[in-house]
């Protein structure tokens, strides 16, 4: 039994990655199980390979197979993964049962037990501890991963593919590294179980199991490593006892548990979404009687703010600092329609180095969506924009980024869950190398202190140094808004765009921003800042810009642009003077 | 393959694909509106084929237990809701009780009379049949919505599949305690077979794909012409515009729950005489209406239907050439199809 939950963690496992952490989610999780342990005792069997050989063939097989089935449904919107699921769930389901090779329905028998420095793994006593090991192994590693640059990339896909991409991650990337990790962990769960039942048949692969390891991994608790062992415990103890009790009670035999966990899955996700594992630590610290007053990472976050950051060696791009580089960013005949409606019409602006450009105008402008535009998050219908000389419209939102052209968004887009500090590690994403083959091995840990240094830096220069540690869904909605500019300011940008940084922050706040801005364009940065407070907003512009009804009708230097008739007439009302 | 059996086959296909059709339309229909993948919608399917089977062998069909122990607990779920707001019997609540609780309970009732005077449900004309079945079982729909989907209706297009094939493992595990593990098959809704231009056509052919033609074109009037119909597709443009025009999301949701768990059993019965339908076979017969939706991107009603098709005619070959595989070939024509659109797709905005 303690063989088996821990067979089965490994899967859930994979799925606590995908539906807890990415919001990703698979039914067809059984079928890669399946895969490796068909691939296991075919080769073992039928050619007489050494289990360990079979092995590398089932990590092969299953990493191959996730890639291409990844590379087909993953780019596409949420659902269709989990269909697509279903479908090769059922699919594979069918072949396992059909293929003479593989047996058919009766399936194969005879298989070697797995052997180790000439011990055989026979019973069930001895392969334990390999069962074990692979599972405490895949979850150290799985924990590690999501404690690196590639995990936050990971765990910011939870906040929509939009603000990741903006932080020049490569989504697809980070969804299919994934994708292929669970895919590989069921295949050598498969591996394991071949090895160890030594006897294979469809009906353990089937896709109402694939859906059993889903329930799994929401049961323990969808976002925690130890929730997949929670989750396959509970799920693997509760199915033998109902298995025993319900075709008793109703006198017919059959897989009548499916009710119960059907029912409990609806509950759960209506009621505690989160699973079990955050109910289960909160019962063992009432019994142990802990009273944990700061949350986890507080002296490591601190730690972080009294380094030097210039120790931090990451690269920064070099500031042609006093020079004014006057096409910083420039647009030249911007347009974009969203059926009738023009949304930006013909408009053309520059923004110089160590400028700050105000872009104004009545809600309705058209402003956002000239962000939207000017960042690839949105693709243009005609015109240009130039990044230091290069054509950047048409590129993808993360390119751009790479380039150093940075925002922040109109309402407010954090990971809510995740702390100050690694929302701001988050924009430093682009300046970090290492891949997810370091981060499962922890073999970057100089980068991902030097991430975290930098951005400890960039909190403590927008005023959150003594937030640091708080999740960021728990800040008010000013420090929100600051959060987005030390995260846009983590990346290194050349250009800054704020969409409404004032709003919401009070007086005090105000003028610390228009501090740090000031002092960014002394650093030689090019800041273009849409913003509806006209005196915070003619106090620090070197010029302005304003649009209405999706053209530029206005701009100049803010004393010009307060005596413009239109201006004055279209938006800034007749006494503002 | 001479040129009768492509004929025959292509019959068994479009009656198939026919059927595939309808729950293809049911399932963009509640996904438009609601945001859920209805995965339960195969369920219906059983639950007609087999409750109309159970009434022809005068058994007292099981969906009753289970429409009045869910009506039970939709009532008292209302019922709390209302106390809450401190709001008396109002309207709202009256339907509730009368609908959930009064409605199965007269169903439980009379069809128990019946039983207890040995009265023969198999005398009743084949029309009285199917609409008795029908009002024991499309009931559920607004229930599963109201029980499942309503509480969370606000959550991730993800986690509401989650609990959609939640439902699924429920509704089968309580069809097999209903109608156990032997399937069922009931005869055709007219015997015998035409001859149409020198080619046999079987009765239950043309009642299907006539009926699913009529369905069709019902659907698509009470979309284009009723008040109901334009209140769900205003909710499936835009949920909060139409709220903000007085159309309550709740009611749309159970309407297209309805609507399509109409359409569910209906089509069940419609595949009854066609092949034998156990507790399960519903997931598969939904899942291949899905394949002709997902082929749609799950927003076209026209092409949801040529999809549908496309599936029934490619089973019908494929269960002649290769009839272990023929699931296989079927549930693989979406690979194609998503690769088509994983292609085309570009798009950074966001479908949390």
């Amino acid at each position: 039994m303690a063989n088996h939950i821990a067979m089965v963690a490994l899967v859930a496992l994979g799925l606590v990655l995908m539906t807890g952490v990415a919001g990703l989610t698979s039914f067809g999780q059984a079928a890669f199980v399946g895969l490796g342990a068909y691939v296991a005792a075919v080769l073992s069997t039928a050619f007489g390979l050494s289990p360990w050989l079979g092995l590398v063939a089932v990590m092969l097989m299953t990493v191959s197979l996730a890639f291409a089935l990844g590379w087909i449904t993953l780019r596409l919107s949420g659902h269709y993964l989990p269909l697509g699921t279903i479908a090769w769930g059922l699919s594979l389901y069918f072949v396992f049962g059909n293929l003479e090779l593989l047996g058919g329905h009766t399936g194969l028998s005879s298989i070697p037990a797995i052997e180790i420095f000439g011990i055989s793994l026979k019973s069930a006593n001895a392969i334990y501890y390999l069962i074990w090991i692979t599972l405490f192994a895949a979850m150290l590693l799985t924990d590690n991963l999501l404690h690196s640059r590639e995990g936050r990339a990971i765990r910011a896909l939870k906040g929509g593919v939009l603000v990741a991409e903006s932080m020049g991650v490569n989504t697809a990337r980070s969804k299919m590294i994934v994708f292929v990790l669970a895919a590989l962990y069921a295949g050598v769960s498969g591996w394991l179980y071949a090895h160890y039942q030594r006897f294979v048949n469809p009906s353990p692969f089937s896709l109402h199991i694939g859906i059993e390891y889903l329930f799994m991994a929401v049961l323990g608790g969808a976002a925690q490593v130890w929730g997949a062992l929670l989750g396959a415990g509970v799920v693997t103890l509760l199915k033998e006892w109902l298995q025993d009790l319900l075709p008793r009670l109703l006198g017919a035999s059959g897989n009548f548990e499916s009710i119960v966990f059907g029912l409990l899955l609806v509950l759960l996700l209506q009621h505690a979404p989160k699973g079990l594992w955050p109910h289960a630590v909160g019962l063992c610290r009432a019994l142990v009687g802990s009273q944990r007053s700061e949350p986890p990472g507080t002296p490591v976050a601190a730690a972080y703010l009294e380094r030097d950051v210039s120790l931090s060696g990451l690269p920064t791009r070099t500031r042609m600092v006093g020079t004014k580089r006057a096409d910083l960013l420039k647009a030249q005949g911007i347009e974009k329609r969203f059926g009738g409606l023009i949304a930006n019409q013909g408009i053309s602006l520059e923004l110089r180095q160590g400028e700050i450009l105000a872009l104004i105008g009545p809600n309705g402008a058209g402003k956002s969506t000239l962000f939207d535009l000017l960042t690839g998050v949105q693709a243009l219908d005609a015109g240009e924009v130039f990044f230091c000389g290069e054509a950047i419209h048409g590129m993808q939102a993360r390119d751009i980024a790479k380039r150093g052209l940075c925002r922040s968004f109109q309402h407010v887009r954090l990971l809510p869950e995740m702390s100050v500090l690694e929302n701001i590690a988050l924009g430093a994403h682009l300046r970090g190398t290492h891949g997810p083959l370091h981060a499962v091995l922890h073999l970057e840990r100089r980068e991902e202190r030097a991430l975290m240094l930098e951005a400890a830096h960039q909190a403590r220069r927008v005023g959150l140094a003594e937030v640091l540690h708080l999740p960021a869904g728990s800040l008010a909605l000013g420090q929100q808004r600051t959060l987005e500019i030390a995260r846009a300011l983590a990346a290194d940008p050349l250009a800054l765009l704020l969409d409404e940084p004032a709003a919401g922050l009070r007086f005090g706040e105000k003028q610390q921003l228009a501090e740090l801005l000031r002092e960014l364009r002394k650093d030689g940065l090019g800041v273009l800042l849409v913003e509806h407070d006209m005196a915070f907003v003619m106090g620090l512009a070197d010029r302005v810009v304003v649009m209405e009804h999706g053209i530029v009708i206005a701009q100049g230097e803010p004393s010009v642009i307060q005596q413009d008739p239109r201006v004055i007439e279209a938006y800034l009302g007749v006494d503002l003077g | 393959m001479n040129l009768d059996i492509v004929i025959l086959l292509a019959q068994d296909g479009l009656t198939n694909g026919a059927i595939y059709a309808l729950l293809a339309l049911a399932l963009v229909m509640v996904f438009a509106v609601t945001r859920v993948i209805f995965v339960p919608q195969g369920e219906f399917v059983a639950f007609g084929a087999l409750t109309l089977a159970s009434l022809q062998a005068n058994k007292f069909p099981g969906t009753v237990w289970l429409l009045l122990i869910a009506g039970i607990i939709c009532f008292l779920l209302d019922w709390h809701y209302q106390r809450r707001l401190g709001d008396g019997l109002g309207r709202r609540l009256r339907w509730s009780l009368l609908w959930q609780l009064v409605f199965p309970l007269i169903l439980v009732i009379a069809l128990w009379m019946a039983q207890a005077s040995s009265f023969k449900f198999s005398n009743l004309p084949l029309i009285a049949q199917l609409l008795l079945a029908l009002l024991i079982v499309v009931p559920l729909g607004p229930m599963i919505y109201r029980l499942a989907f309503q509480p969370m209706a606000q959550a991730p297009v993800l986690v509401l599949l989650i609990v959609s094939v939640a439902v699924h493992l429920v509704l089968v595990g309580i069809g097999l305690v209903f109608f156990g593990a032997e399937g069922s098959r009931t005869p055709p809704f007219s015997e015998g077979a035409l001859t149409l231009a020198g080619v046999p056509v079987n009765a239950q052919t043309l009642w299907v794909l006539g009926t699913s033609i009529l369905l069709m074109i019902g659907l698509g009037l009470f979309f284009e012409k009723s008040l109901f119909g334009k209140a769900l597709r205003a909710t499936a443009v835009n949920q909060t515009g139409a709220r903000l025009m007085g159309i309550a999301p709740v009611f749309a949701g159970r309407l297209v729950f309805l609507l399509a768990a109409l359409i569910g059993t209906y089509s069940g019965m419609l595949i009854g005489p066609i092949t034998t339908i156990y507790y399960d076979t519903g997931f598969l017969i939904g899942l291949k209406g899905f394949v002709g939706a997902i082929i749609a991107g799950l927003v076209s009603y026209p092409l949801a239907v040529a999809g549908a098709l496309l599936v029934g005619l490619l089973e019908a070959y494929a269960s002649f050439w290769a009839s272990s595989f023929k699931e296989v070939i079927v549930f693989s024509l979406i690979i194609p199809v998503l690769l088509w659109r994983s292609l085309r797709h570009q798009d950074l905005h966001d479908e949390a």
